[in-house]
């Protein structure tokens, strides 16, 4: 699991530009599955057919993660950008990036600002090194959008990285994908895309699959660091049963079901509420005549940061009771 | 154009009061294509059948504009309002106004230079604090000619001025509807589909049950886009430029335009020697963004008029921009059939 | 059963937004005696299916008004029992203190909003409201009792029955959007005394109160030629702008504005004046909070209009309704419903 989640937080792929995670999970779950098939939008979606008494079940994780656009580049060469999804001031200053070719750059902004509060992202902007407006232009042009630098880090059974949010996710979906022995469920696995720029690539899939039930896998905050917000969910204490964030509340059959199958075999589970941000269950909710859903969360600490942290045993349970729900007979 | 694009600003249609825009629309292209309707929220679907494939390309532009809706009518016959869309209530005081299908003159006045104190000068005014004066003497002679939930839009004529530039209201997006009505004047291997779509200012919800309707494969957006290239604007945060061409746009906050179709524009363009800009921002959105998530989702893109002062009774462009948006919109079309 | 009698029993049923399973069987018992058909869906949207009595090819009408509350939800519980909460939709933090409720746990346990008393307030911290995050529940028992008994994601409704007021006034809680539901039911009894066509469907819509999300879903379901939402609007009172707000004894406000459909809502106008019906304007500029901004788009587009009673003290424990309104707005509704003769597609156009 360490390599899978080392190999898919180390891949580019900001909102938009998923095509070279798509093509590396493609690559890890094919001999797996009954059929791939990439949409319109860039969804991945892998089916594994059920023997034909089960529901239609839709899995999403994004592939997306936040990045930087470049926007205008100066006389000088240096590069003026804007936010694809949550980058924020501090989390991005002096923070260094990484293009899709690999071009590393370095954040910094106008240091004549007499507070921190009055920086903007307008007021940032991206070094490569270059000396002038045509150097730099050789290498970037307007559009082309960088990530947090990736680096991945491994500490006391936690793994560190940039793009956990939500290549976590998608790892637990890839490792789930190859735990299932049978289902008698059509399983319909997407690994979705522009989740950061609004739940875009859920809404569209979700449409077009037509789902009994829909469970995105994706990461969520934690309330277990000096002088947080509070919130009843920590790192370690198993993936976290998703009750309600900004996007969806989660259907009560949905939330039972994952609740009952995580304490029938005994996986430990925590049980959350996120007051703010949403993930892609909000849009698949929504779909058509609706799909009652759910979200199983992996807890993650410093989101949106190039630290994203989160634990070893958490995402082994979070395999494990997604794993079992899946498996079995759903009464829904 | 000139002149179609002066009957298209002129005509009044704030978002759900779309009546005289679509009427001067329907006049315009029924001549020119095969079938057209208003659907149930009132754009204009027109369809012209491909003479070789069915394959069906969507064209979109907005025809609503910013504007007011009344709200209240007072005892003194002043008229209190709410905007209807983003409009800056700093642009507001001392204009002139249409209110409702009569199109009663009316002005949004402000209290004399020589009564404020000195303070009040330095504020901006509130659209709350604002009213519209019809110059009734009371409620009863107010209340024959306007009524709550009337419609009113910014009073400015088209005038062609300066080195061939064109102020207006609403040339967001009538600049769109004139290039989609000069298309149609075109035959196609494809079935083309111009939606002339309404609320887009209040939420891009005239595209999306036009898109739900039409399921295009290929989807173009023709804007009419902020451009801050004004002075006291740094650079870097122009978004376009005037006279540089049509802003081909990467991304916005609604959409993030197909790779393919970007790249086809890009082609077309340089192929025709057609100038053009990518557009440096991702701000604002448009009526991609629900094209794009229509039902299974489309292949969306857009290429925009830049417009100075948008959201104003005085708007500006660039004709050679718009005749250039034009021509990469044709170009691109004959580009479509092989995606 | 009498309208006043069925908005009491409403509002103390609970269902916060996605909790809705109590209150939506409650509505479907008290439908079922005027409808030729009740369901209800996957997410508690309850549909009251009710034909026409007259032959002809009337159109599918689809009546909506929300049956959810806004509500408190348990976010944690301390070492010494007491329960931390956030909210669900829209709550005004400065009217906690100091309310009744129910926690629905694995019983339901009655509870006090407490924080920490004045006297021991720093003298700055008076003039700020205090903050939801630092209130707590106490339910009065030990924590262990309370951690066996209450769990992360449990709901909490207020306690506040009921109240007549003079005149027809009536005061409680989620008023908003129960009067509604209530109006839906006058509305069936009225349309028994008159003939219609078509297929009328009443909807007491869920999870309106976090994104209208149950008329999203049950729109797309019915895909009616007509819709109807009915939801509340602000009343007049002496601290808030009469830009914002109606009279509370002047009839039902018909919105007007880009989420209305122009024909159709002038044609419901026609109707309130035929029948004598009186009628306030509401002008909405932009979105409108209620359903009718998510029926008029779901898919190809419909046609939609907004009947709105006046609330006073919106999303409080005492929110103040004028009963006559109920009536009037249901026989408003019924009288329009049953003007739809033959070419009535013409009322849809523009």
């Amino acid at each position: 699991m360490k390599d899978l989640v080392k190999k898919l937080t180390s891949i580019y792929g900001p909102a938009g530009n998923e095509e070279l995670v798509s093509q590396a999970i493609r690559e890890e779950i094919e001999p797996y599955v009954d059929e791939v098939k990439v949409d319109v939008m860039g969804n991945l979606i892998a089916i594994k057919k059920g023997n034909g008494n089960g529901k239609r079940i839709m899995l999403a994780a994004h592939m997306d993660q936040i990045g930087l656009m470049v926007t205008h580049i100066d006389d000088k060469g240096f590069i003026r950008f804007t936010n694809l999804g949550g980058i924020s001031v501090p989390n991005s200053i002096n923070r260094r990036v990484m293009f899709k070719d690999g071009l590393a750059g370095v954040i910094g902004y106008e240091t004549e600002v007499d507070s921190w509060k009055e920086i903007t992202l307008s007021k940032m902007y991206i070094d490569i090194g270059a000396s002038s407006k045509e150097e730099t232009e050789e290498l970037v042009k307007i559009g082309d959008v960088a990530i947090y630098h990736p680096h991945f880090s491994e500490s006391n059974g936690k793994y560190i990285s940039g793009a956990m949010d939500d290549r976590a996710g998608c790892a637990l979906l890839v490792q789930t994908i190859k735990n299932i022995s049978s289902t008698p469920n059509d399983l319909y696995f997407v690994f979705t895309v522009q989740e950061e720029l609004g739940l875009r690539g859920a809404r569209t899939s979700a449409y077009a699959l037509e789902p009994d039930l829909g469970i995105a896998v994706d990461v969520t905050a934690t309330g277990d660091t000096p002088k947080c917000r509070p919130m009843a969910v920590s790192l370690g204490k198993g993936p976290a049963i998703k009750i309600k964030d900004a996007s969806v509340l989660a259907h009560p059959l949905v939330k039972e079901l994952m609740i009952s199958t995580a304490q029938k075999h005994g996986i430990p589970y925590q049980l959350e509420i996120l007051e703010y941000g949403g993930t892609d269950s909000g849009a698949i909710h929504l779909s058509r005549g609706g799909v009652p859903s759910g979200v199983l969360s992996i807890p993650c600490r410093y989101v949106h940061s190039d630290s994203e942290t989160i634990d070893a045993s958490d995402m082994e349970n979070g395999v494990k009771l997604l794993t079992k729900i899946l498996e079995e007979n759903i009464n829904i | 154009m000139s002149d179609l694009l002066k009957r298209l600003t002129e005509a009044r249609g704030v978002s759900g009061n779309e009546d005289q825009v679509r009427q001067l629309i329907l006049e315009e292209v029924t001549p020119l294509v095969d079938e057209v309707r208003v659907d149930n929220m009132g754009s204009i679907i027109a369809f012209k059948k491909g003479v070789k494939s069915d394959k069906k390309v969507m064209l979109c532009a907005h025809m609503d504009e910013v504007g007011f809706i009344i709200t209240r009518i007072d005892d003194n016959g002043m008229l209190k309002f709410a905007p209807v869309g983003s409009i800056d209530p700093r642009i507001l005081p001392s204009k002139r106004v249409k209110i409702g299908d009569k199109a009663i003159p009316g002005v949004l006045g402000i209290k004399a230079i020589h009564l404020q104190e000195p303070s009040e000068r330095e504020t901006a005014a509130k659209a709350k604090q604002m009213y519209i004066d019809i110059g009734a003497k009371n409620r009863e002679e107010a209340e024959r000619l306007v009524k709550p939930g009337d419609y009113a839009v910014f009073d400015s004529e088209c005038v062609y001025f300066g080195d061939s530039k064109v102020k207006s209201k609403a040339l967001d997006d009538r600049v769109g509807c004139a290039v989609l009505i000069e298309s149609l004047k075109g035959s196609y291997p494809f079935d083309l589909y111009a939606c002339f779509t309404v609320q887009e200012e209040v939420g891009l919800r005239g595209a999306k049950v036009a898109a739900y309707s039409i399921q295009p494969d290929i989807a173009l957006v023709v804007e009419g886009t902020t451009c801050s290239d004004v002075p006291g604007v740094e650079p870097h945060r122009y978004s376009t430029r005037m006279g540089e061409g049509p802003a081909i746009s990467i991304a916005d906050l609604t959409s993030y335009s197909n790779k393919k179709l970007v790249s086809l524009l890009i082609e077309c363009a340089e192929k025709a020697d057609i100038p053009f800009q990518i557009k440096e921002s991702v701000s604002g959105g448009n009526d991609a963004g629900e094209i794009q998530r229509a039902r299974g989702g489309t292949m969306t893109a857009v290429v925009s008029v830049p417009c100075r002062y948008i959201h104003s009774p005085s708007s500006v462009a660039d004709l050679n921009d718009i005749n250039n948006t034009l021509r990469l919109v044709q170009e691109f079309l004959k580009g479509c059939e092989a995606l | 059963m009498d309208a006043k009698k069925f908005l009491g029993q409403l509002i103390e049923v609970p269902g916060v937004s996605g909790y809705e399973d109590q209150v939506s069987k409650l509505i479907m018992d008290t439908f079922e005696p005027y409808c030729d058909e009740v369901y209800r869906d996957d997410f508690f949207n309850v549909y009251g299916k009710k034909l026409g009595n007259k032959s002809g090819k009337g159109p599918k009408i689809m009546l909506a008004a929300h049956l959810d509350e806004i509500g408190l939800m348990v976010k944690d519980i301390d070492d010494r029992g007491f329960i931390t909460f956030t909210n669900i939709g829209g709550v005004d933090q400065r009217i906690l203190l100091s309310q009744e409720v129910y926690i629905h746990g694995k019983e339901r346990l009655f509870g006090v909003i407490g924080a920490k008393p004045p006297h021991l307030q720093e003298r700055n911290e008076a003039r700020k409201a205090v903050p939801m995050k630092e209130m707590v529940i106490d339910v009065g028992l030990p924590a262990e009792r309370v951690k066996e008994l209450v769990t992360i994601g449990d709901l909490i409704t207020f306690k506040s029955p009921l109240v007549e007021l003079t005149g027809s006034n009536v005061c409680g809680k989620s008023i908003d959007d129960r009067a509604g539901v209530v109006m839906m039911y006058e509305t069936m009894k009225e349309l028994d005394k008159l003939v219609f066509s078509g297929e009328i469907y009443f909807v007491a819509t869920a999870q309106e109160e976090v994104g209208t999300r149950g008329a999203i879903i049950s729109t797309y379901k019915i895909n009616p030629d007509i819709g109807i939402a009915i939801d509340v609007t602000h009343g007049d009172t002496p601290d808030a702008s009469r830009d914002d707000t109606h009279a509370m004894d002047k009839g039902p406000a018909i919105g007007v504005g880009p989420n209305m459909h122009p024909k159709l809502t002038k044609k419901l106008m026609d109707v309130a004046k035929e029948y004598g019906i009186d009628y306030q304007v509401e002008v909405a500029p932009g979105l409108t909070g209620t359903d009718a901004r998510s029926m008029q788009i779901s898919r190809e587009g419909v046609p939609t209009v907004l009947i709105e009673l006046p609330l006073r003290y919106m999303h409080t424990t005492v929110e103040t309704l004028n009963l006559d309104n109920v009536k009037k707005a249901a026989r408003l509704v019924a009288q329009f419903i049953a003007s739809m003769e033959e070419g009535w597609e013409e009322c849809l156009t523009y």
